[in-house]
């Protein structure tokens, strides 16, 4: 046999196209495929669950603004972390994400749990001008979504999309979904489907003006359920017990 | 010249098969934009079916008048025989315009982070949805701008061909061109996959598949009609990226849309799976886009302006496969303490460390080419662009394998530290590296002798590169300070500083980012200018005469060691 040369792959377009392409699929099919085949890569944890349609209707406007550019939602389990923003985050809390936002910078704090440390008031004075609350904030004003109606005539189409890459949208969610999303920011409305449905969503009039569905209704709402599923209490002493 | 291809015995520019078809396929595209367009769920999707109607339409009316110009012969279009280097000098437009637009783009949002009023409360504005026009201004259109122009001058001069396709390179400039419209449009719109320098929706996607594709059969076959027997280094390069560019595109844009005449979808994969796509493809971008793609770049253009050989071939061959193979598997190293799986993490750093090896190889590649040619820093401005931008990248990709160490990301991620880092590789190796072939390729395609003023080279090299340099040691200083604050504990052991205070200190460090970015931009606009005269054929009174990079200067040492031409 003939020594290896360089020069057949330097005089065969093919051939240098094909080697490449082999050497360049290697490294992702290793390191990607086993987190779709390995069971403990997502947790098995209780209380995650589909987004309620006013939720996801907020993670839309959530992800329309770039918020991910400046906003983490991803604890990492360091004690300095852990100490300022809760319990380091799951991969299990973001399993219904299509797509995740666990962001790459931090301009502004992690938001994994945000849920439920400001009141609703907070949440509008700050989107409305973040500096009458946080003075040093750097964070842009968000006044139109007050004044913005929300359009949710697709939300069911949303949740059927969602439903085709895996979400478990049952077809009485996505049948109740423009109901439920109104009844969401109603509370004098009949919520008990509502409730029943999306276990642990919060059911008030975010914006403080019940006239209108905003897109800061959706925002809040969003806002105020991050990191609020998962009952750790309940999670860190079953893994003390492994 | 020697070279292939050429018209045959008709008349170069009238309609041919593949150019019939192409009207055909755009005429139904724009009809079936304008049905999208009529039924269009959200505004946004409205108004990007209709500029799809109105591109298609123009491709149509191109394609006619080309046809009738043609007939009337009418001077203009290249005689179909030779180089194809009209399109070239449309993508060094191109490159200059995109430059100057994303760069403003970065000055702006620089400003916002240091000055928030200049959101003026206003959608369009926001940073938000500003600093997707700045990452893919910069990266994909003055980057993608400039990768498909010199590659395809390098590589007909490598090969000895005429680059394939008669209206196919056309259509992957407009068509390349016309992705990047609808992207930026769509971000100002709040259009976005939400996922970093992915966030073309998925129509919009779509349209690069087809145009990408068409970019890697005309490189491809221009490849394989060539002259020379050997395929020249810079051209594996290229071939790389493109390919690779191709899968990481089509891997991390699998998205259901919500239907299609909707701007919106959702991703195929979720959470942690997600998130490792997200880093294969967003670190690969990095790898084969502003890495491989350029340098394929500094193979050609570097050895041209020095006039000596690259300095060894099989570095050379060791630089690209090792190149390749180690910079897919560094991805998951942006995922450090997150809920990615520990192993997956791990393998993501020894893979990044071990890059570390490939790019100083051909960085030590790219100087050493210079051989016997050092003098030539003191004499061309353009040389020693060229050769500070090798340099930065090898300060780069030593700092990127620093920074993916576990221990080092703890402190570093989330931070400017990041931000600095990029900008260092995307500044002066990216940036430099093509501001060196444009300054090269300008007087080449326009048949100038000389560029107008290699005196307003300097200026640019040193203004942009006071800008670098302000550019990356504040990210250092604020990146550094901020990862140490948010884990400072005070004597009780409570957490010293509060998010918002780590905020505040950072104040002084944007106004001095914003600055450094001021500068840069204004090299580049002096380059702009520089090229604009070049191109009108003036030259500046009083300078000394440097000649142009001699074409084939040196015997050729090796198989490879120097381009054809």
């Amino acid at each position: 046999m003939s020594r290896f040369s360089h020069e057949v792959i330097e005089k065969n377009s093919i051939l240098l196209l094909i080697l490449s392409l082999i050497a360049v699929s290697i490294g992702g099919i290793v390191e990607i495929i086993p987190t779709f085949l390995i069971k403990t890569t997502v947790e098995d944890v209780k209380g995650v669950r589909p987004y309620s349609p006013l939720e996801l209707a907020g993670r839309n406007i959530y992800i329309r603004e770039g918020c991910y550019l400046c906003h983490s939602q991803m604890i990492r389990s360091l004690r300095s972390e852990v100490e300022r923003y809760g319990h380091y985050s799951l991969a299990a809390e973001s399993m219904y994400d299509h797509p995740f936002q666990w962001g790459s910078k931090r301009n502004g704090p992690d938001l994994a749990r945000i849920g439920g440390k400001y009141s609703d008031e907070w949440h509008r004075l700050h989107m409305a001008n973040p500096r009458q609350v946080v003075p040093e904030s750097v964070m842009p004003g968000y006044p139109y979504l007050a004044k913005t109606p929300l359009d949710y005539t697709h939300i069911a189409d949303d949740m059927k999309a969602l439903r085709v890459t895996g979400v478990p949208y049952t077809d009485e969610e996505i049948a109740n979904a423009k109901a439920d999303l109104e009844a969401q920011v109603n509370p004098d409305a009949d919520v008990t489907g509502l409730a029943a449905r999306y276990p642990k969503a919060v059911i008030r009039n975010f914006d403080g003006n019940p006239q209108v569905v905003s897109e800061l209704d959706a925002l809040v709402a969003y806002l105020q359920m991050l990191g609020t599923l998962v009952d750790f209490n309940a999670y860190d002493s079953a893994n003390f017990k492994q | 010249m020697a070279v292939s291809g050429g018209a045959g015995g008709r008349l170069h520019g009238t309609m041919t098969t593949s150019s019939y078809l192409t009207a055909i396929v755009l005429v139904a595209g724009a009809f079936y934009s304008l049905v999208v367009a009529a039924k269009a769920y959200d505004v946004p999707m409205a108004v990007h079916a209709w500029m799809f109607t109105l591109a298609f339409a123009a491709g149509v009316l191109a394609i006619g008048n080309r046809h009738f110009n043609a007939l009337k012969g009418l001077p203009g279009a290249d005689d179909g025989k030779g180089y194809n280097d009209t399109v070239i000098k449309y993508g060094v437009i191109a490159t200059l315009f995109w430059g100057i637009a994303g760069m403003l783009a970065g000055f702006y949002i620089a400003s916002e982070l240091a000055f928030p009023a200049l959101n003026f409360d206003f959608a369009y504005i926001s940073f938000g949805r500003l600093r997707p026009v700045h990452t893919s201004g910069v990266i994909f259109a003055m980057g993608g701008n400039a990768l498909i122009a010199t590659s395809f001058y390098v590589v007909q001069r490598t090969c000895r061909a005429r680059l394939a396709g008669d209206i196919a390179p056309w259509f992957v400039f407009w068509g390349y061109n016309l992705f990047i419209v609808i992207a930026a449009t769509g971000y100002l719109m709040g259009v976005t996959e939400g996922r970093e320098y992915a966030e073309p929706e998925w129509y919009t996607d779509i349209w690069l598949t087809i145009v990408w594709v068409t970019y890697l059969l005309v490189f491809l076959v221009t490849l394989m009609k060539r002259k020379e027997p050997h395929i020249y280094v810079a051209n594996w390069f290229y071939l790389a990226f493109i390919v690779t560019i191709a899968m990481l595109h089509l891997g991390n844009n699998l998205t259901v849309p919500v239907s299609i005449f909707s701007s919106k979808s959702f991703s195929a994969f979720s959470g942690v799976q997600d998130a490792l796509i997200q880093w294969w493809y967003g670190h690969n971008a990095v790898g084969f886009f502003l890495t491989a793609g350029f340098l394929g770049m500094m193979y050609y253009f570097v050895p041209k302006r020095a006039g000596r050989p690259v300095y060894s071939y099989r570095l050379s061959i060791i630089h690209f496969w090792a190149l390749i193979f180690l910079y897919i598997w560094a991805g998951p190293h942006h995922l450090h303490y997150t809920a990615l799986p520990d192993w997956a993490q791990t393998l993501g750093m020894t893979f990044s460390i071990m890059l570390w090896m490939p790019s100083w190889g051909g960085m030590i590649n790219g100087l050493m080419t210079l051989s016997g040619a050092w003098d030539k820093l003191r004499t061309d401005p353009v040389i020693r662009m060229l050769v500070v931008s090798i340099a930065f990248y090898g300060m780069s990709t030593f700092e990127g394998p620093l920074m993916s160490i576990k221990a080092v990301n703890s402190l570093s991620h989330y931070t400017d530290w990041t931000i600095g880092h990029v900008h260092s590789g995307a500044m002066g190796w990216v940036g430099f590296v093509t501001f060196g072939a444009v300054y090269c390729l300008v007087p080449w395609l326009w048949k100038r002798e000389r560029l107008y003023s290699i005196a307003l080279v300097s200026w640019h090299f040193w203004i942009s590169t006071m800008g670098i340099v302000l550019y990356i040691t504040s990210m250092w200083v604020s990146g550094i300070l901020q990862g140490l604050m948010w884990r400072a504990y005070d004597a009780q052991g409570f957490l010293e500083y509060s998010f918002v205070e780590t905020v505040a200190a950072m104040h002084p460090f944007y106004v001095i980012r914003a600055l450094g970015g001021l500068l840069y931009l204004t090299g580049t606009l002096i380059m702009v200018y520089n090229c604009w005269r070049t191109i009108r054929g003036d030259v500046r009174v009083g300078e000394p005469i440097i000649a142009n990079a001699p074409a084939n200067a040196n015997a050729s040492v090796g198989a490879l060691a120097q381009p054809a031409e």
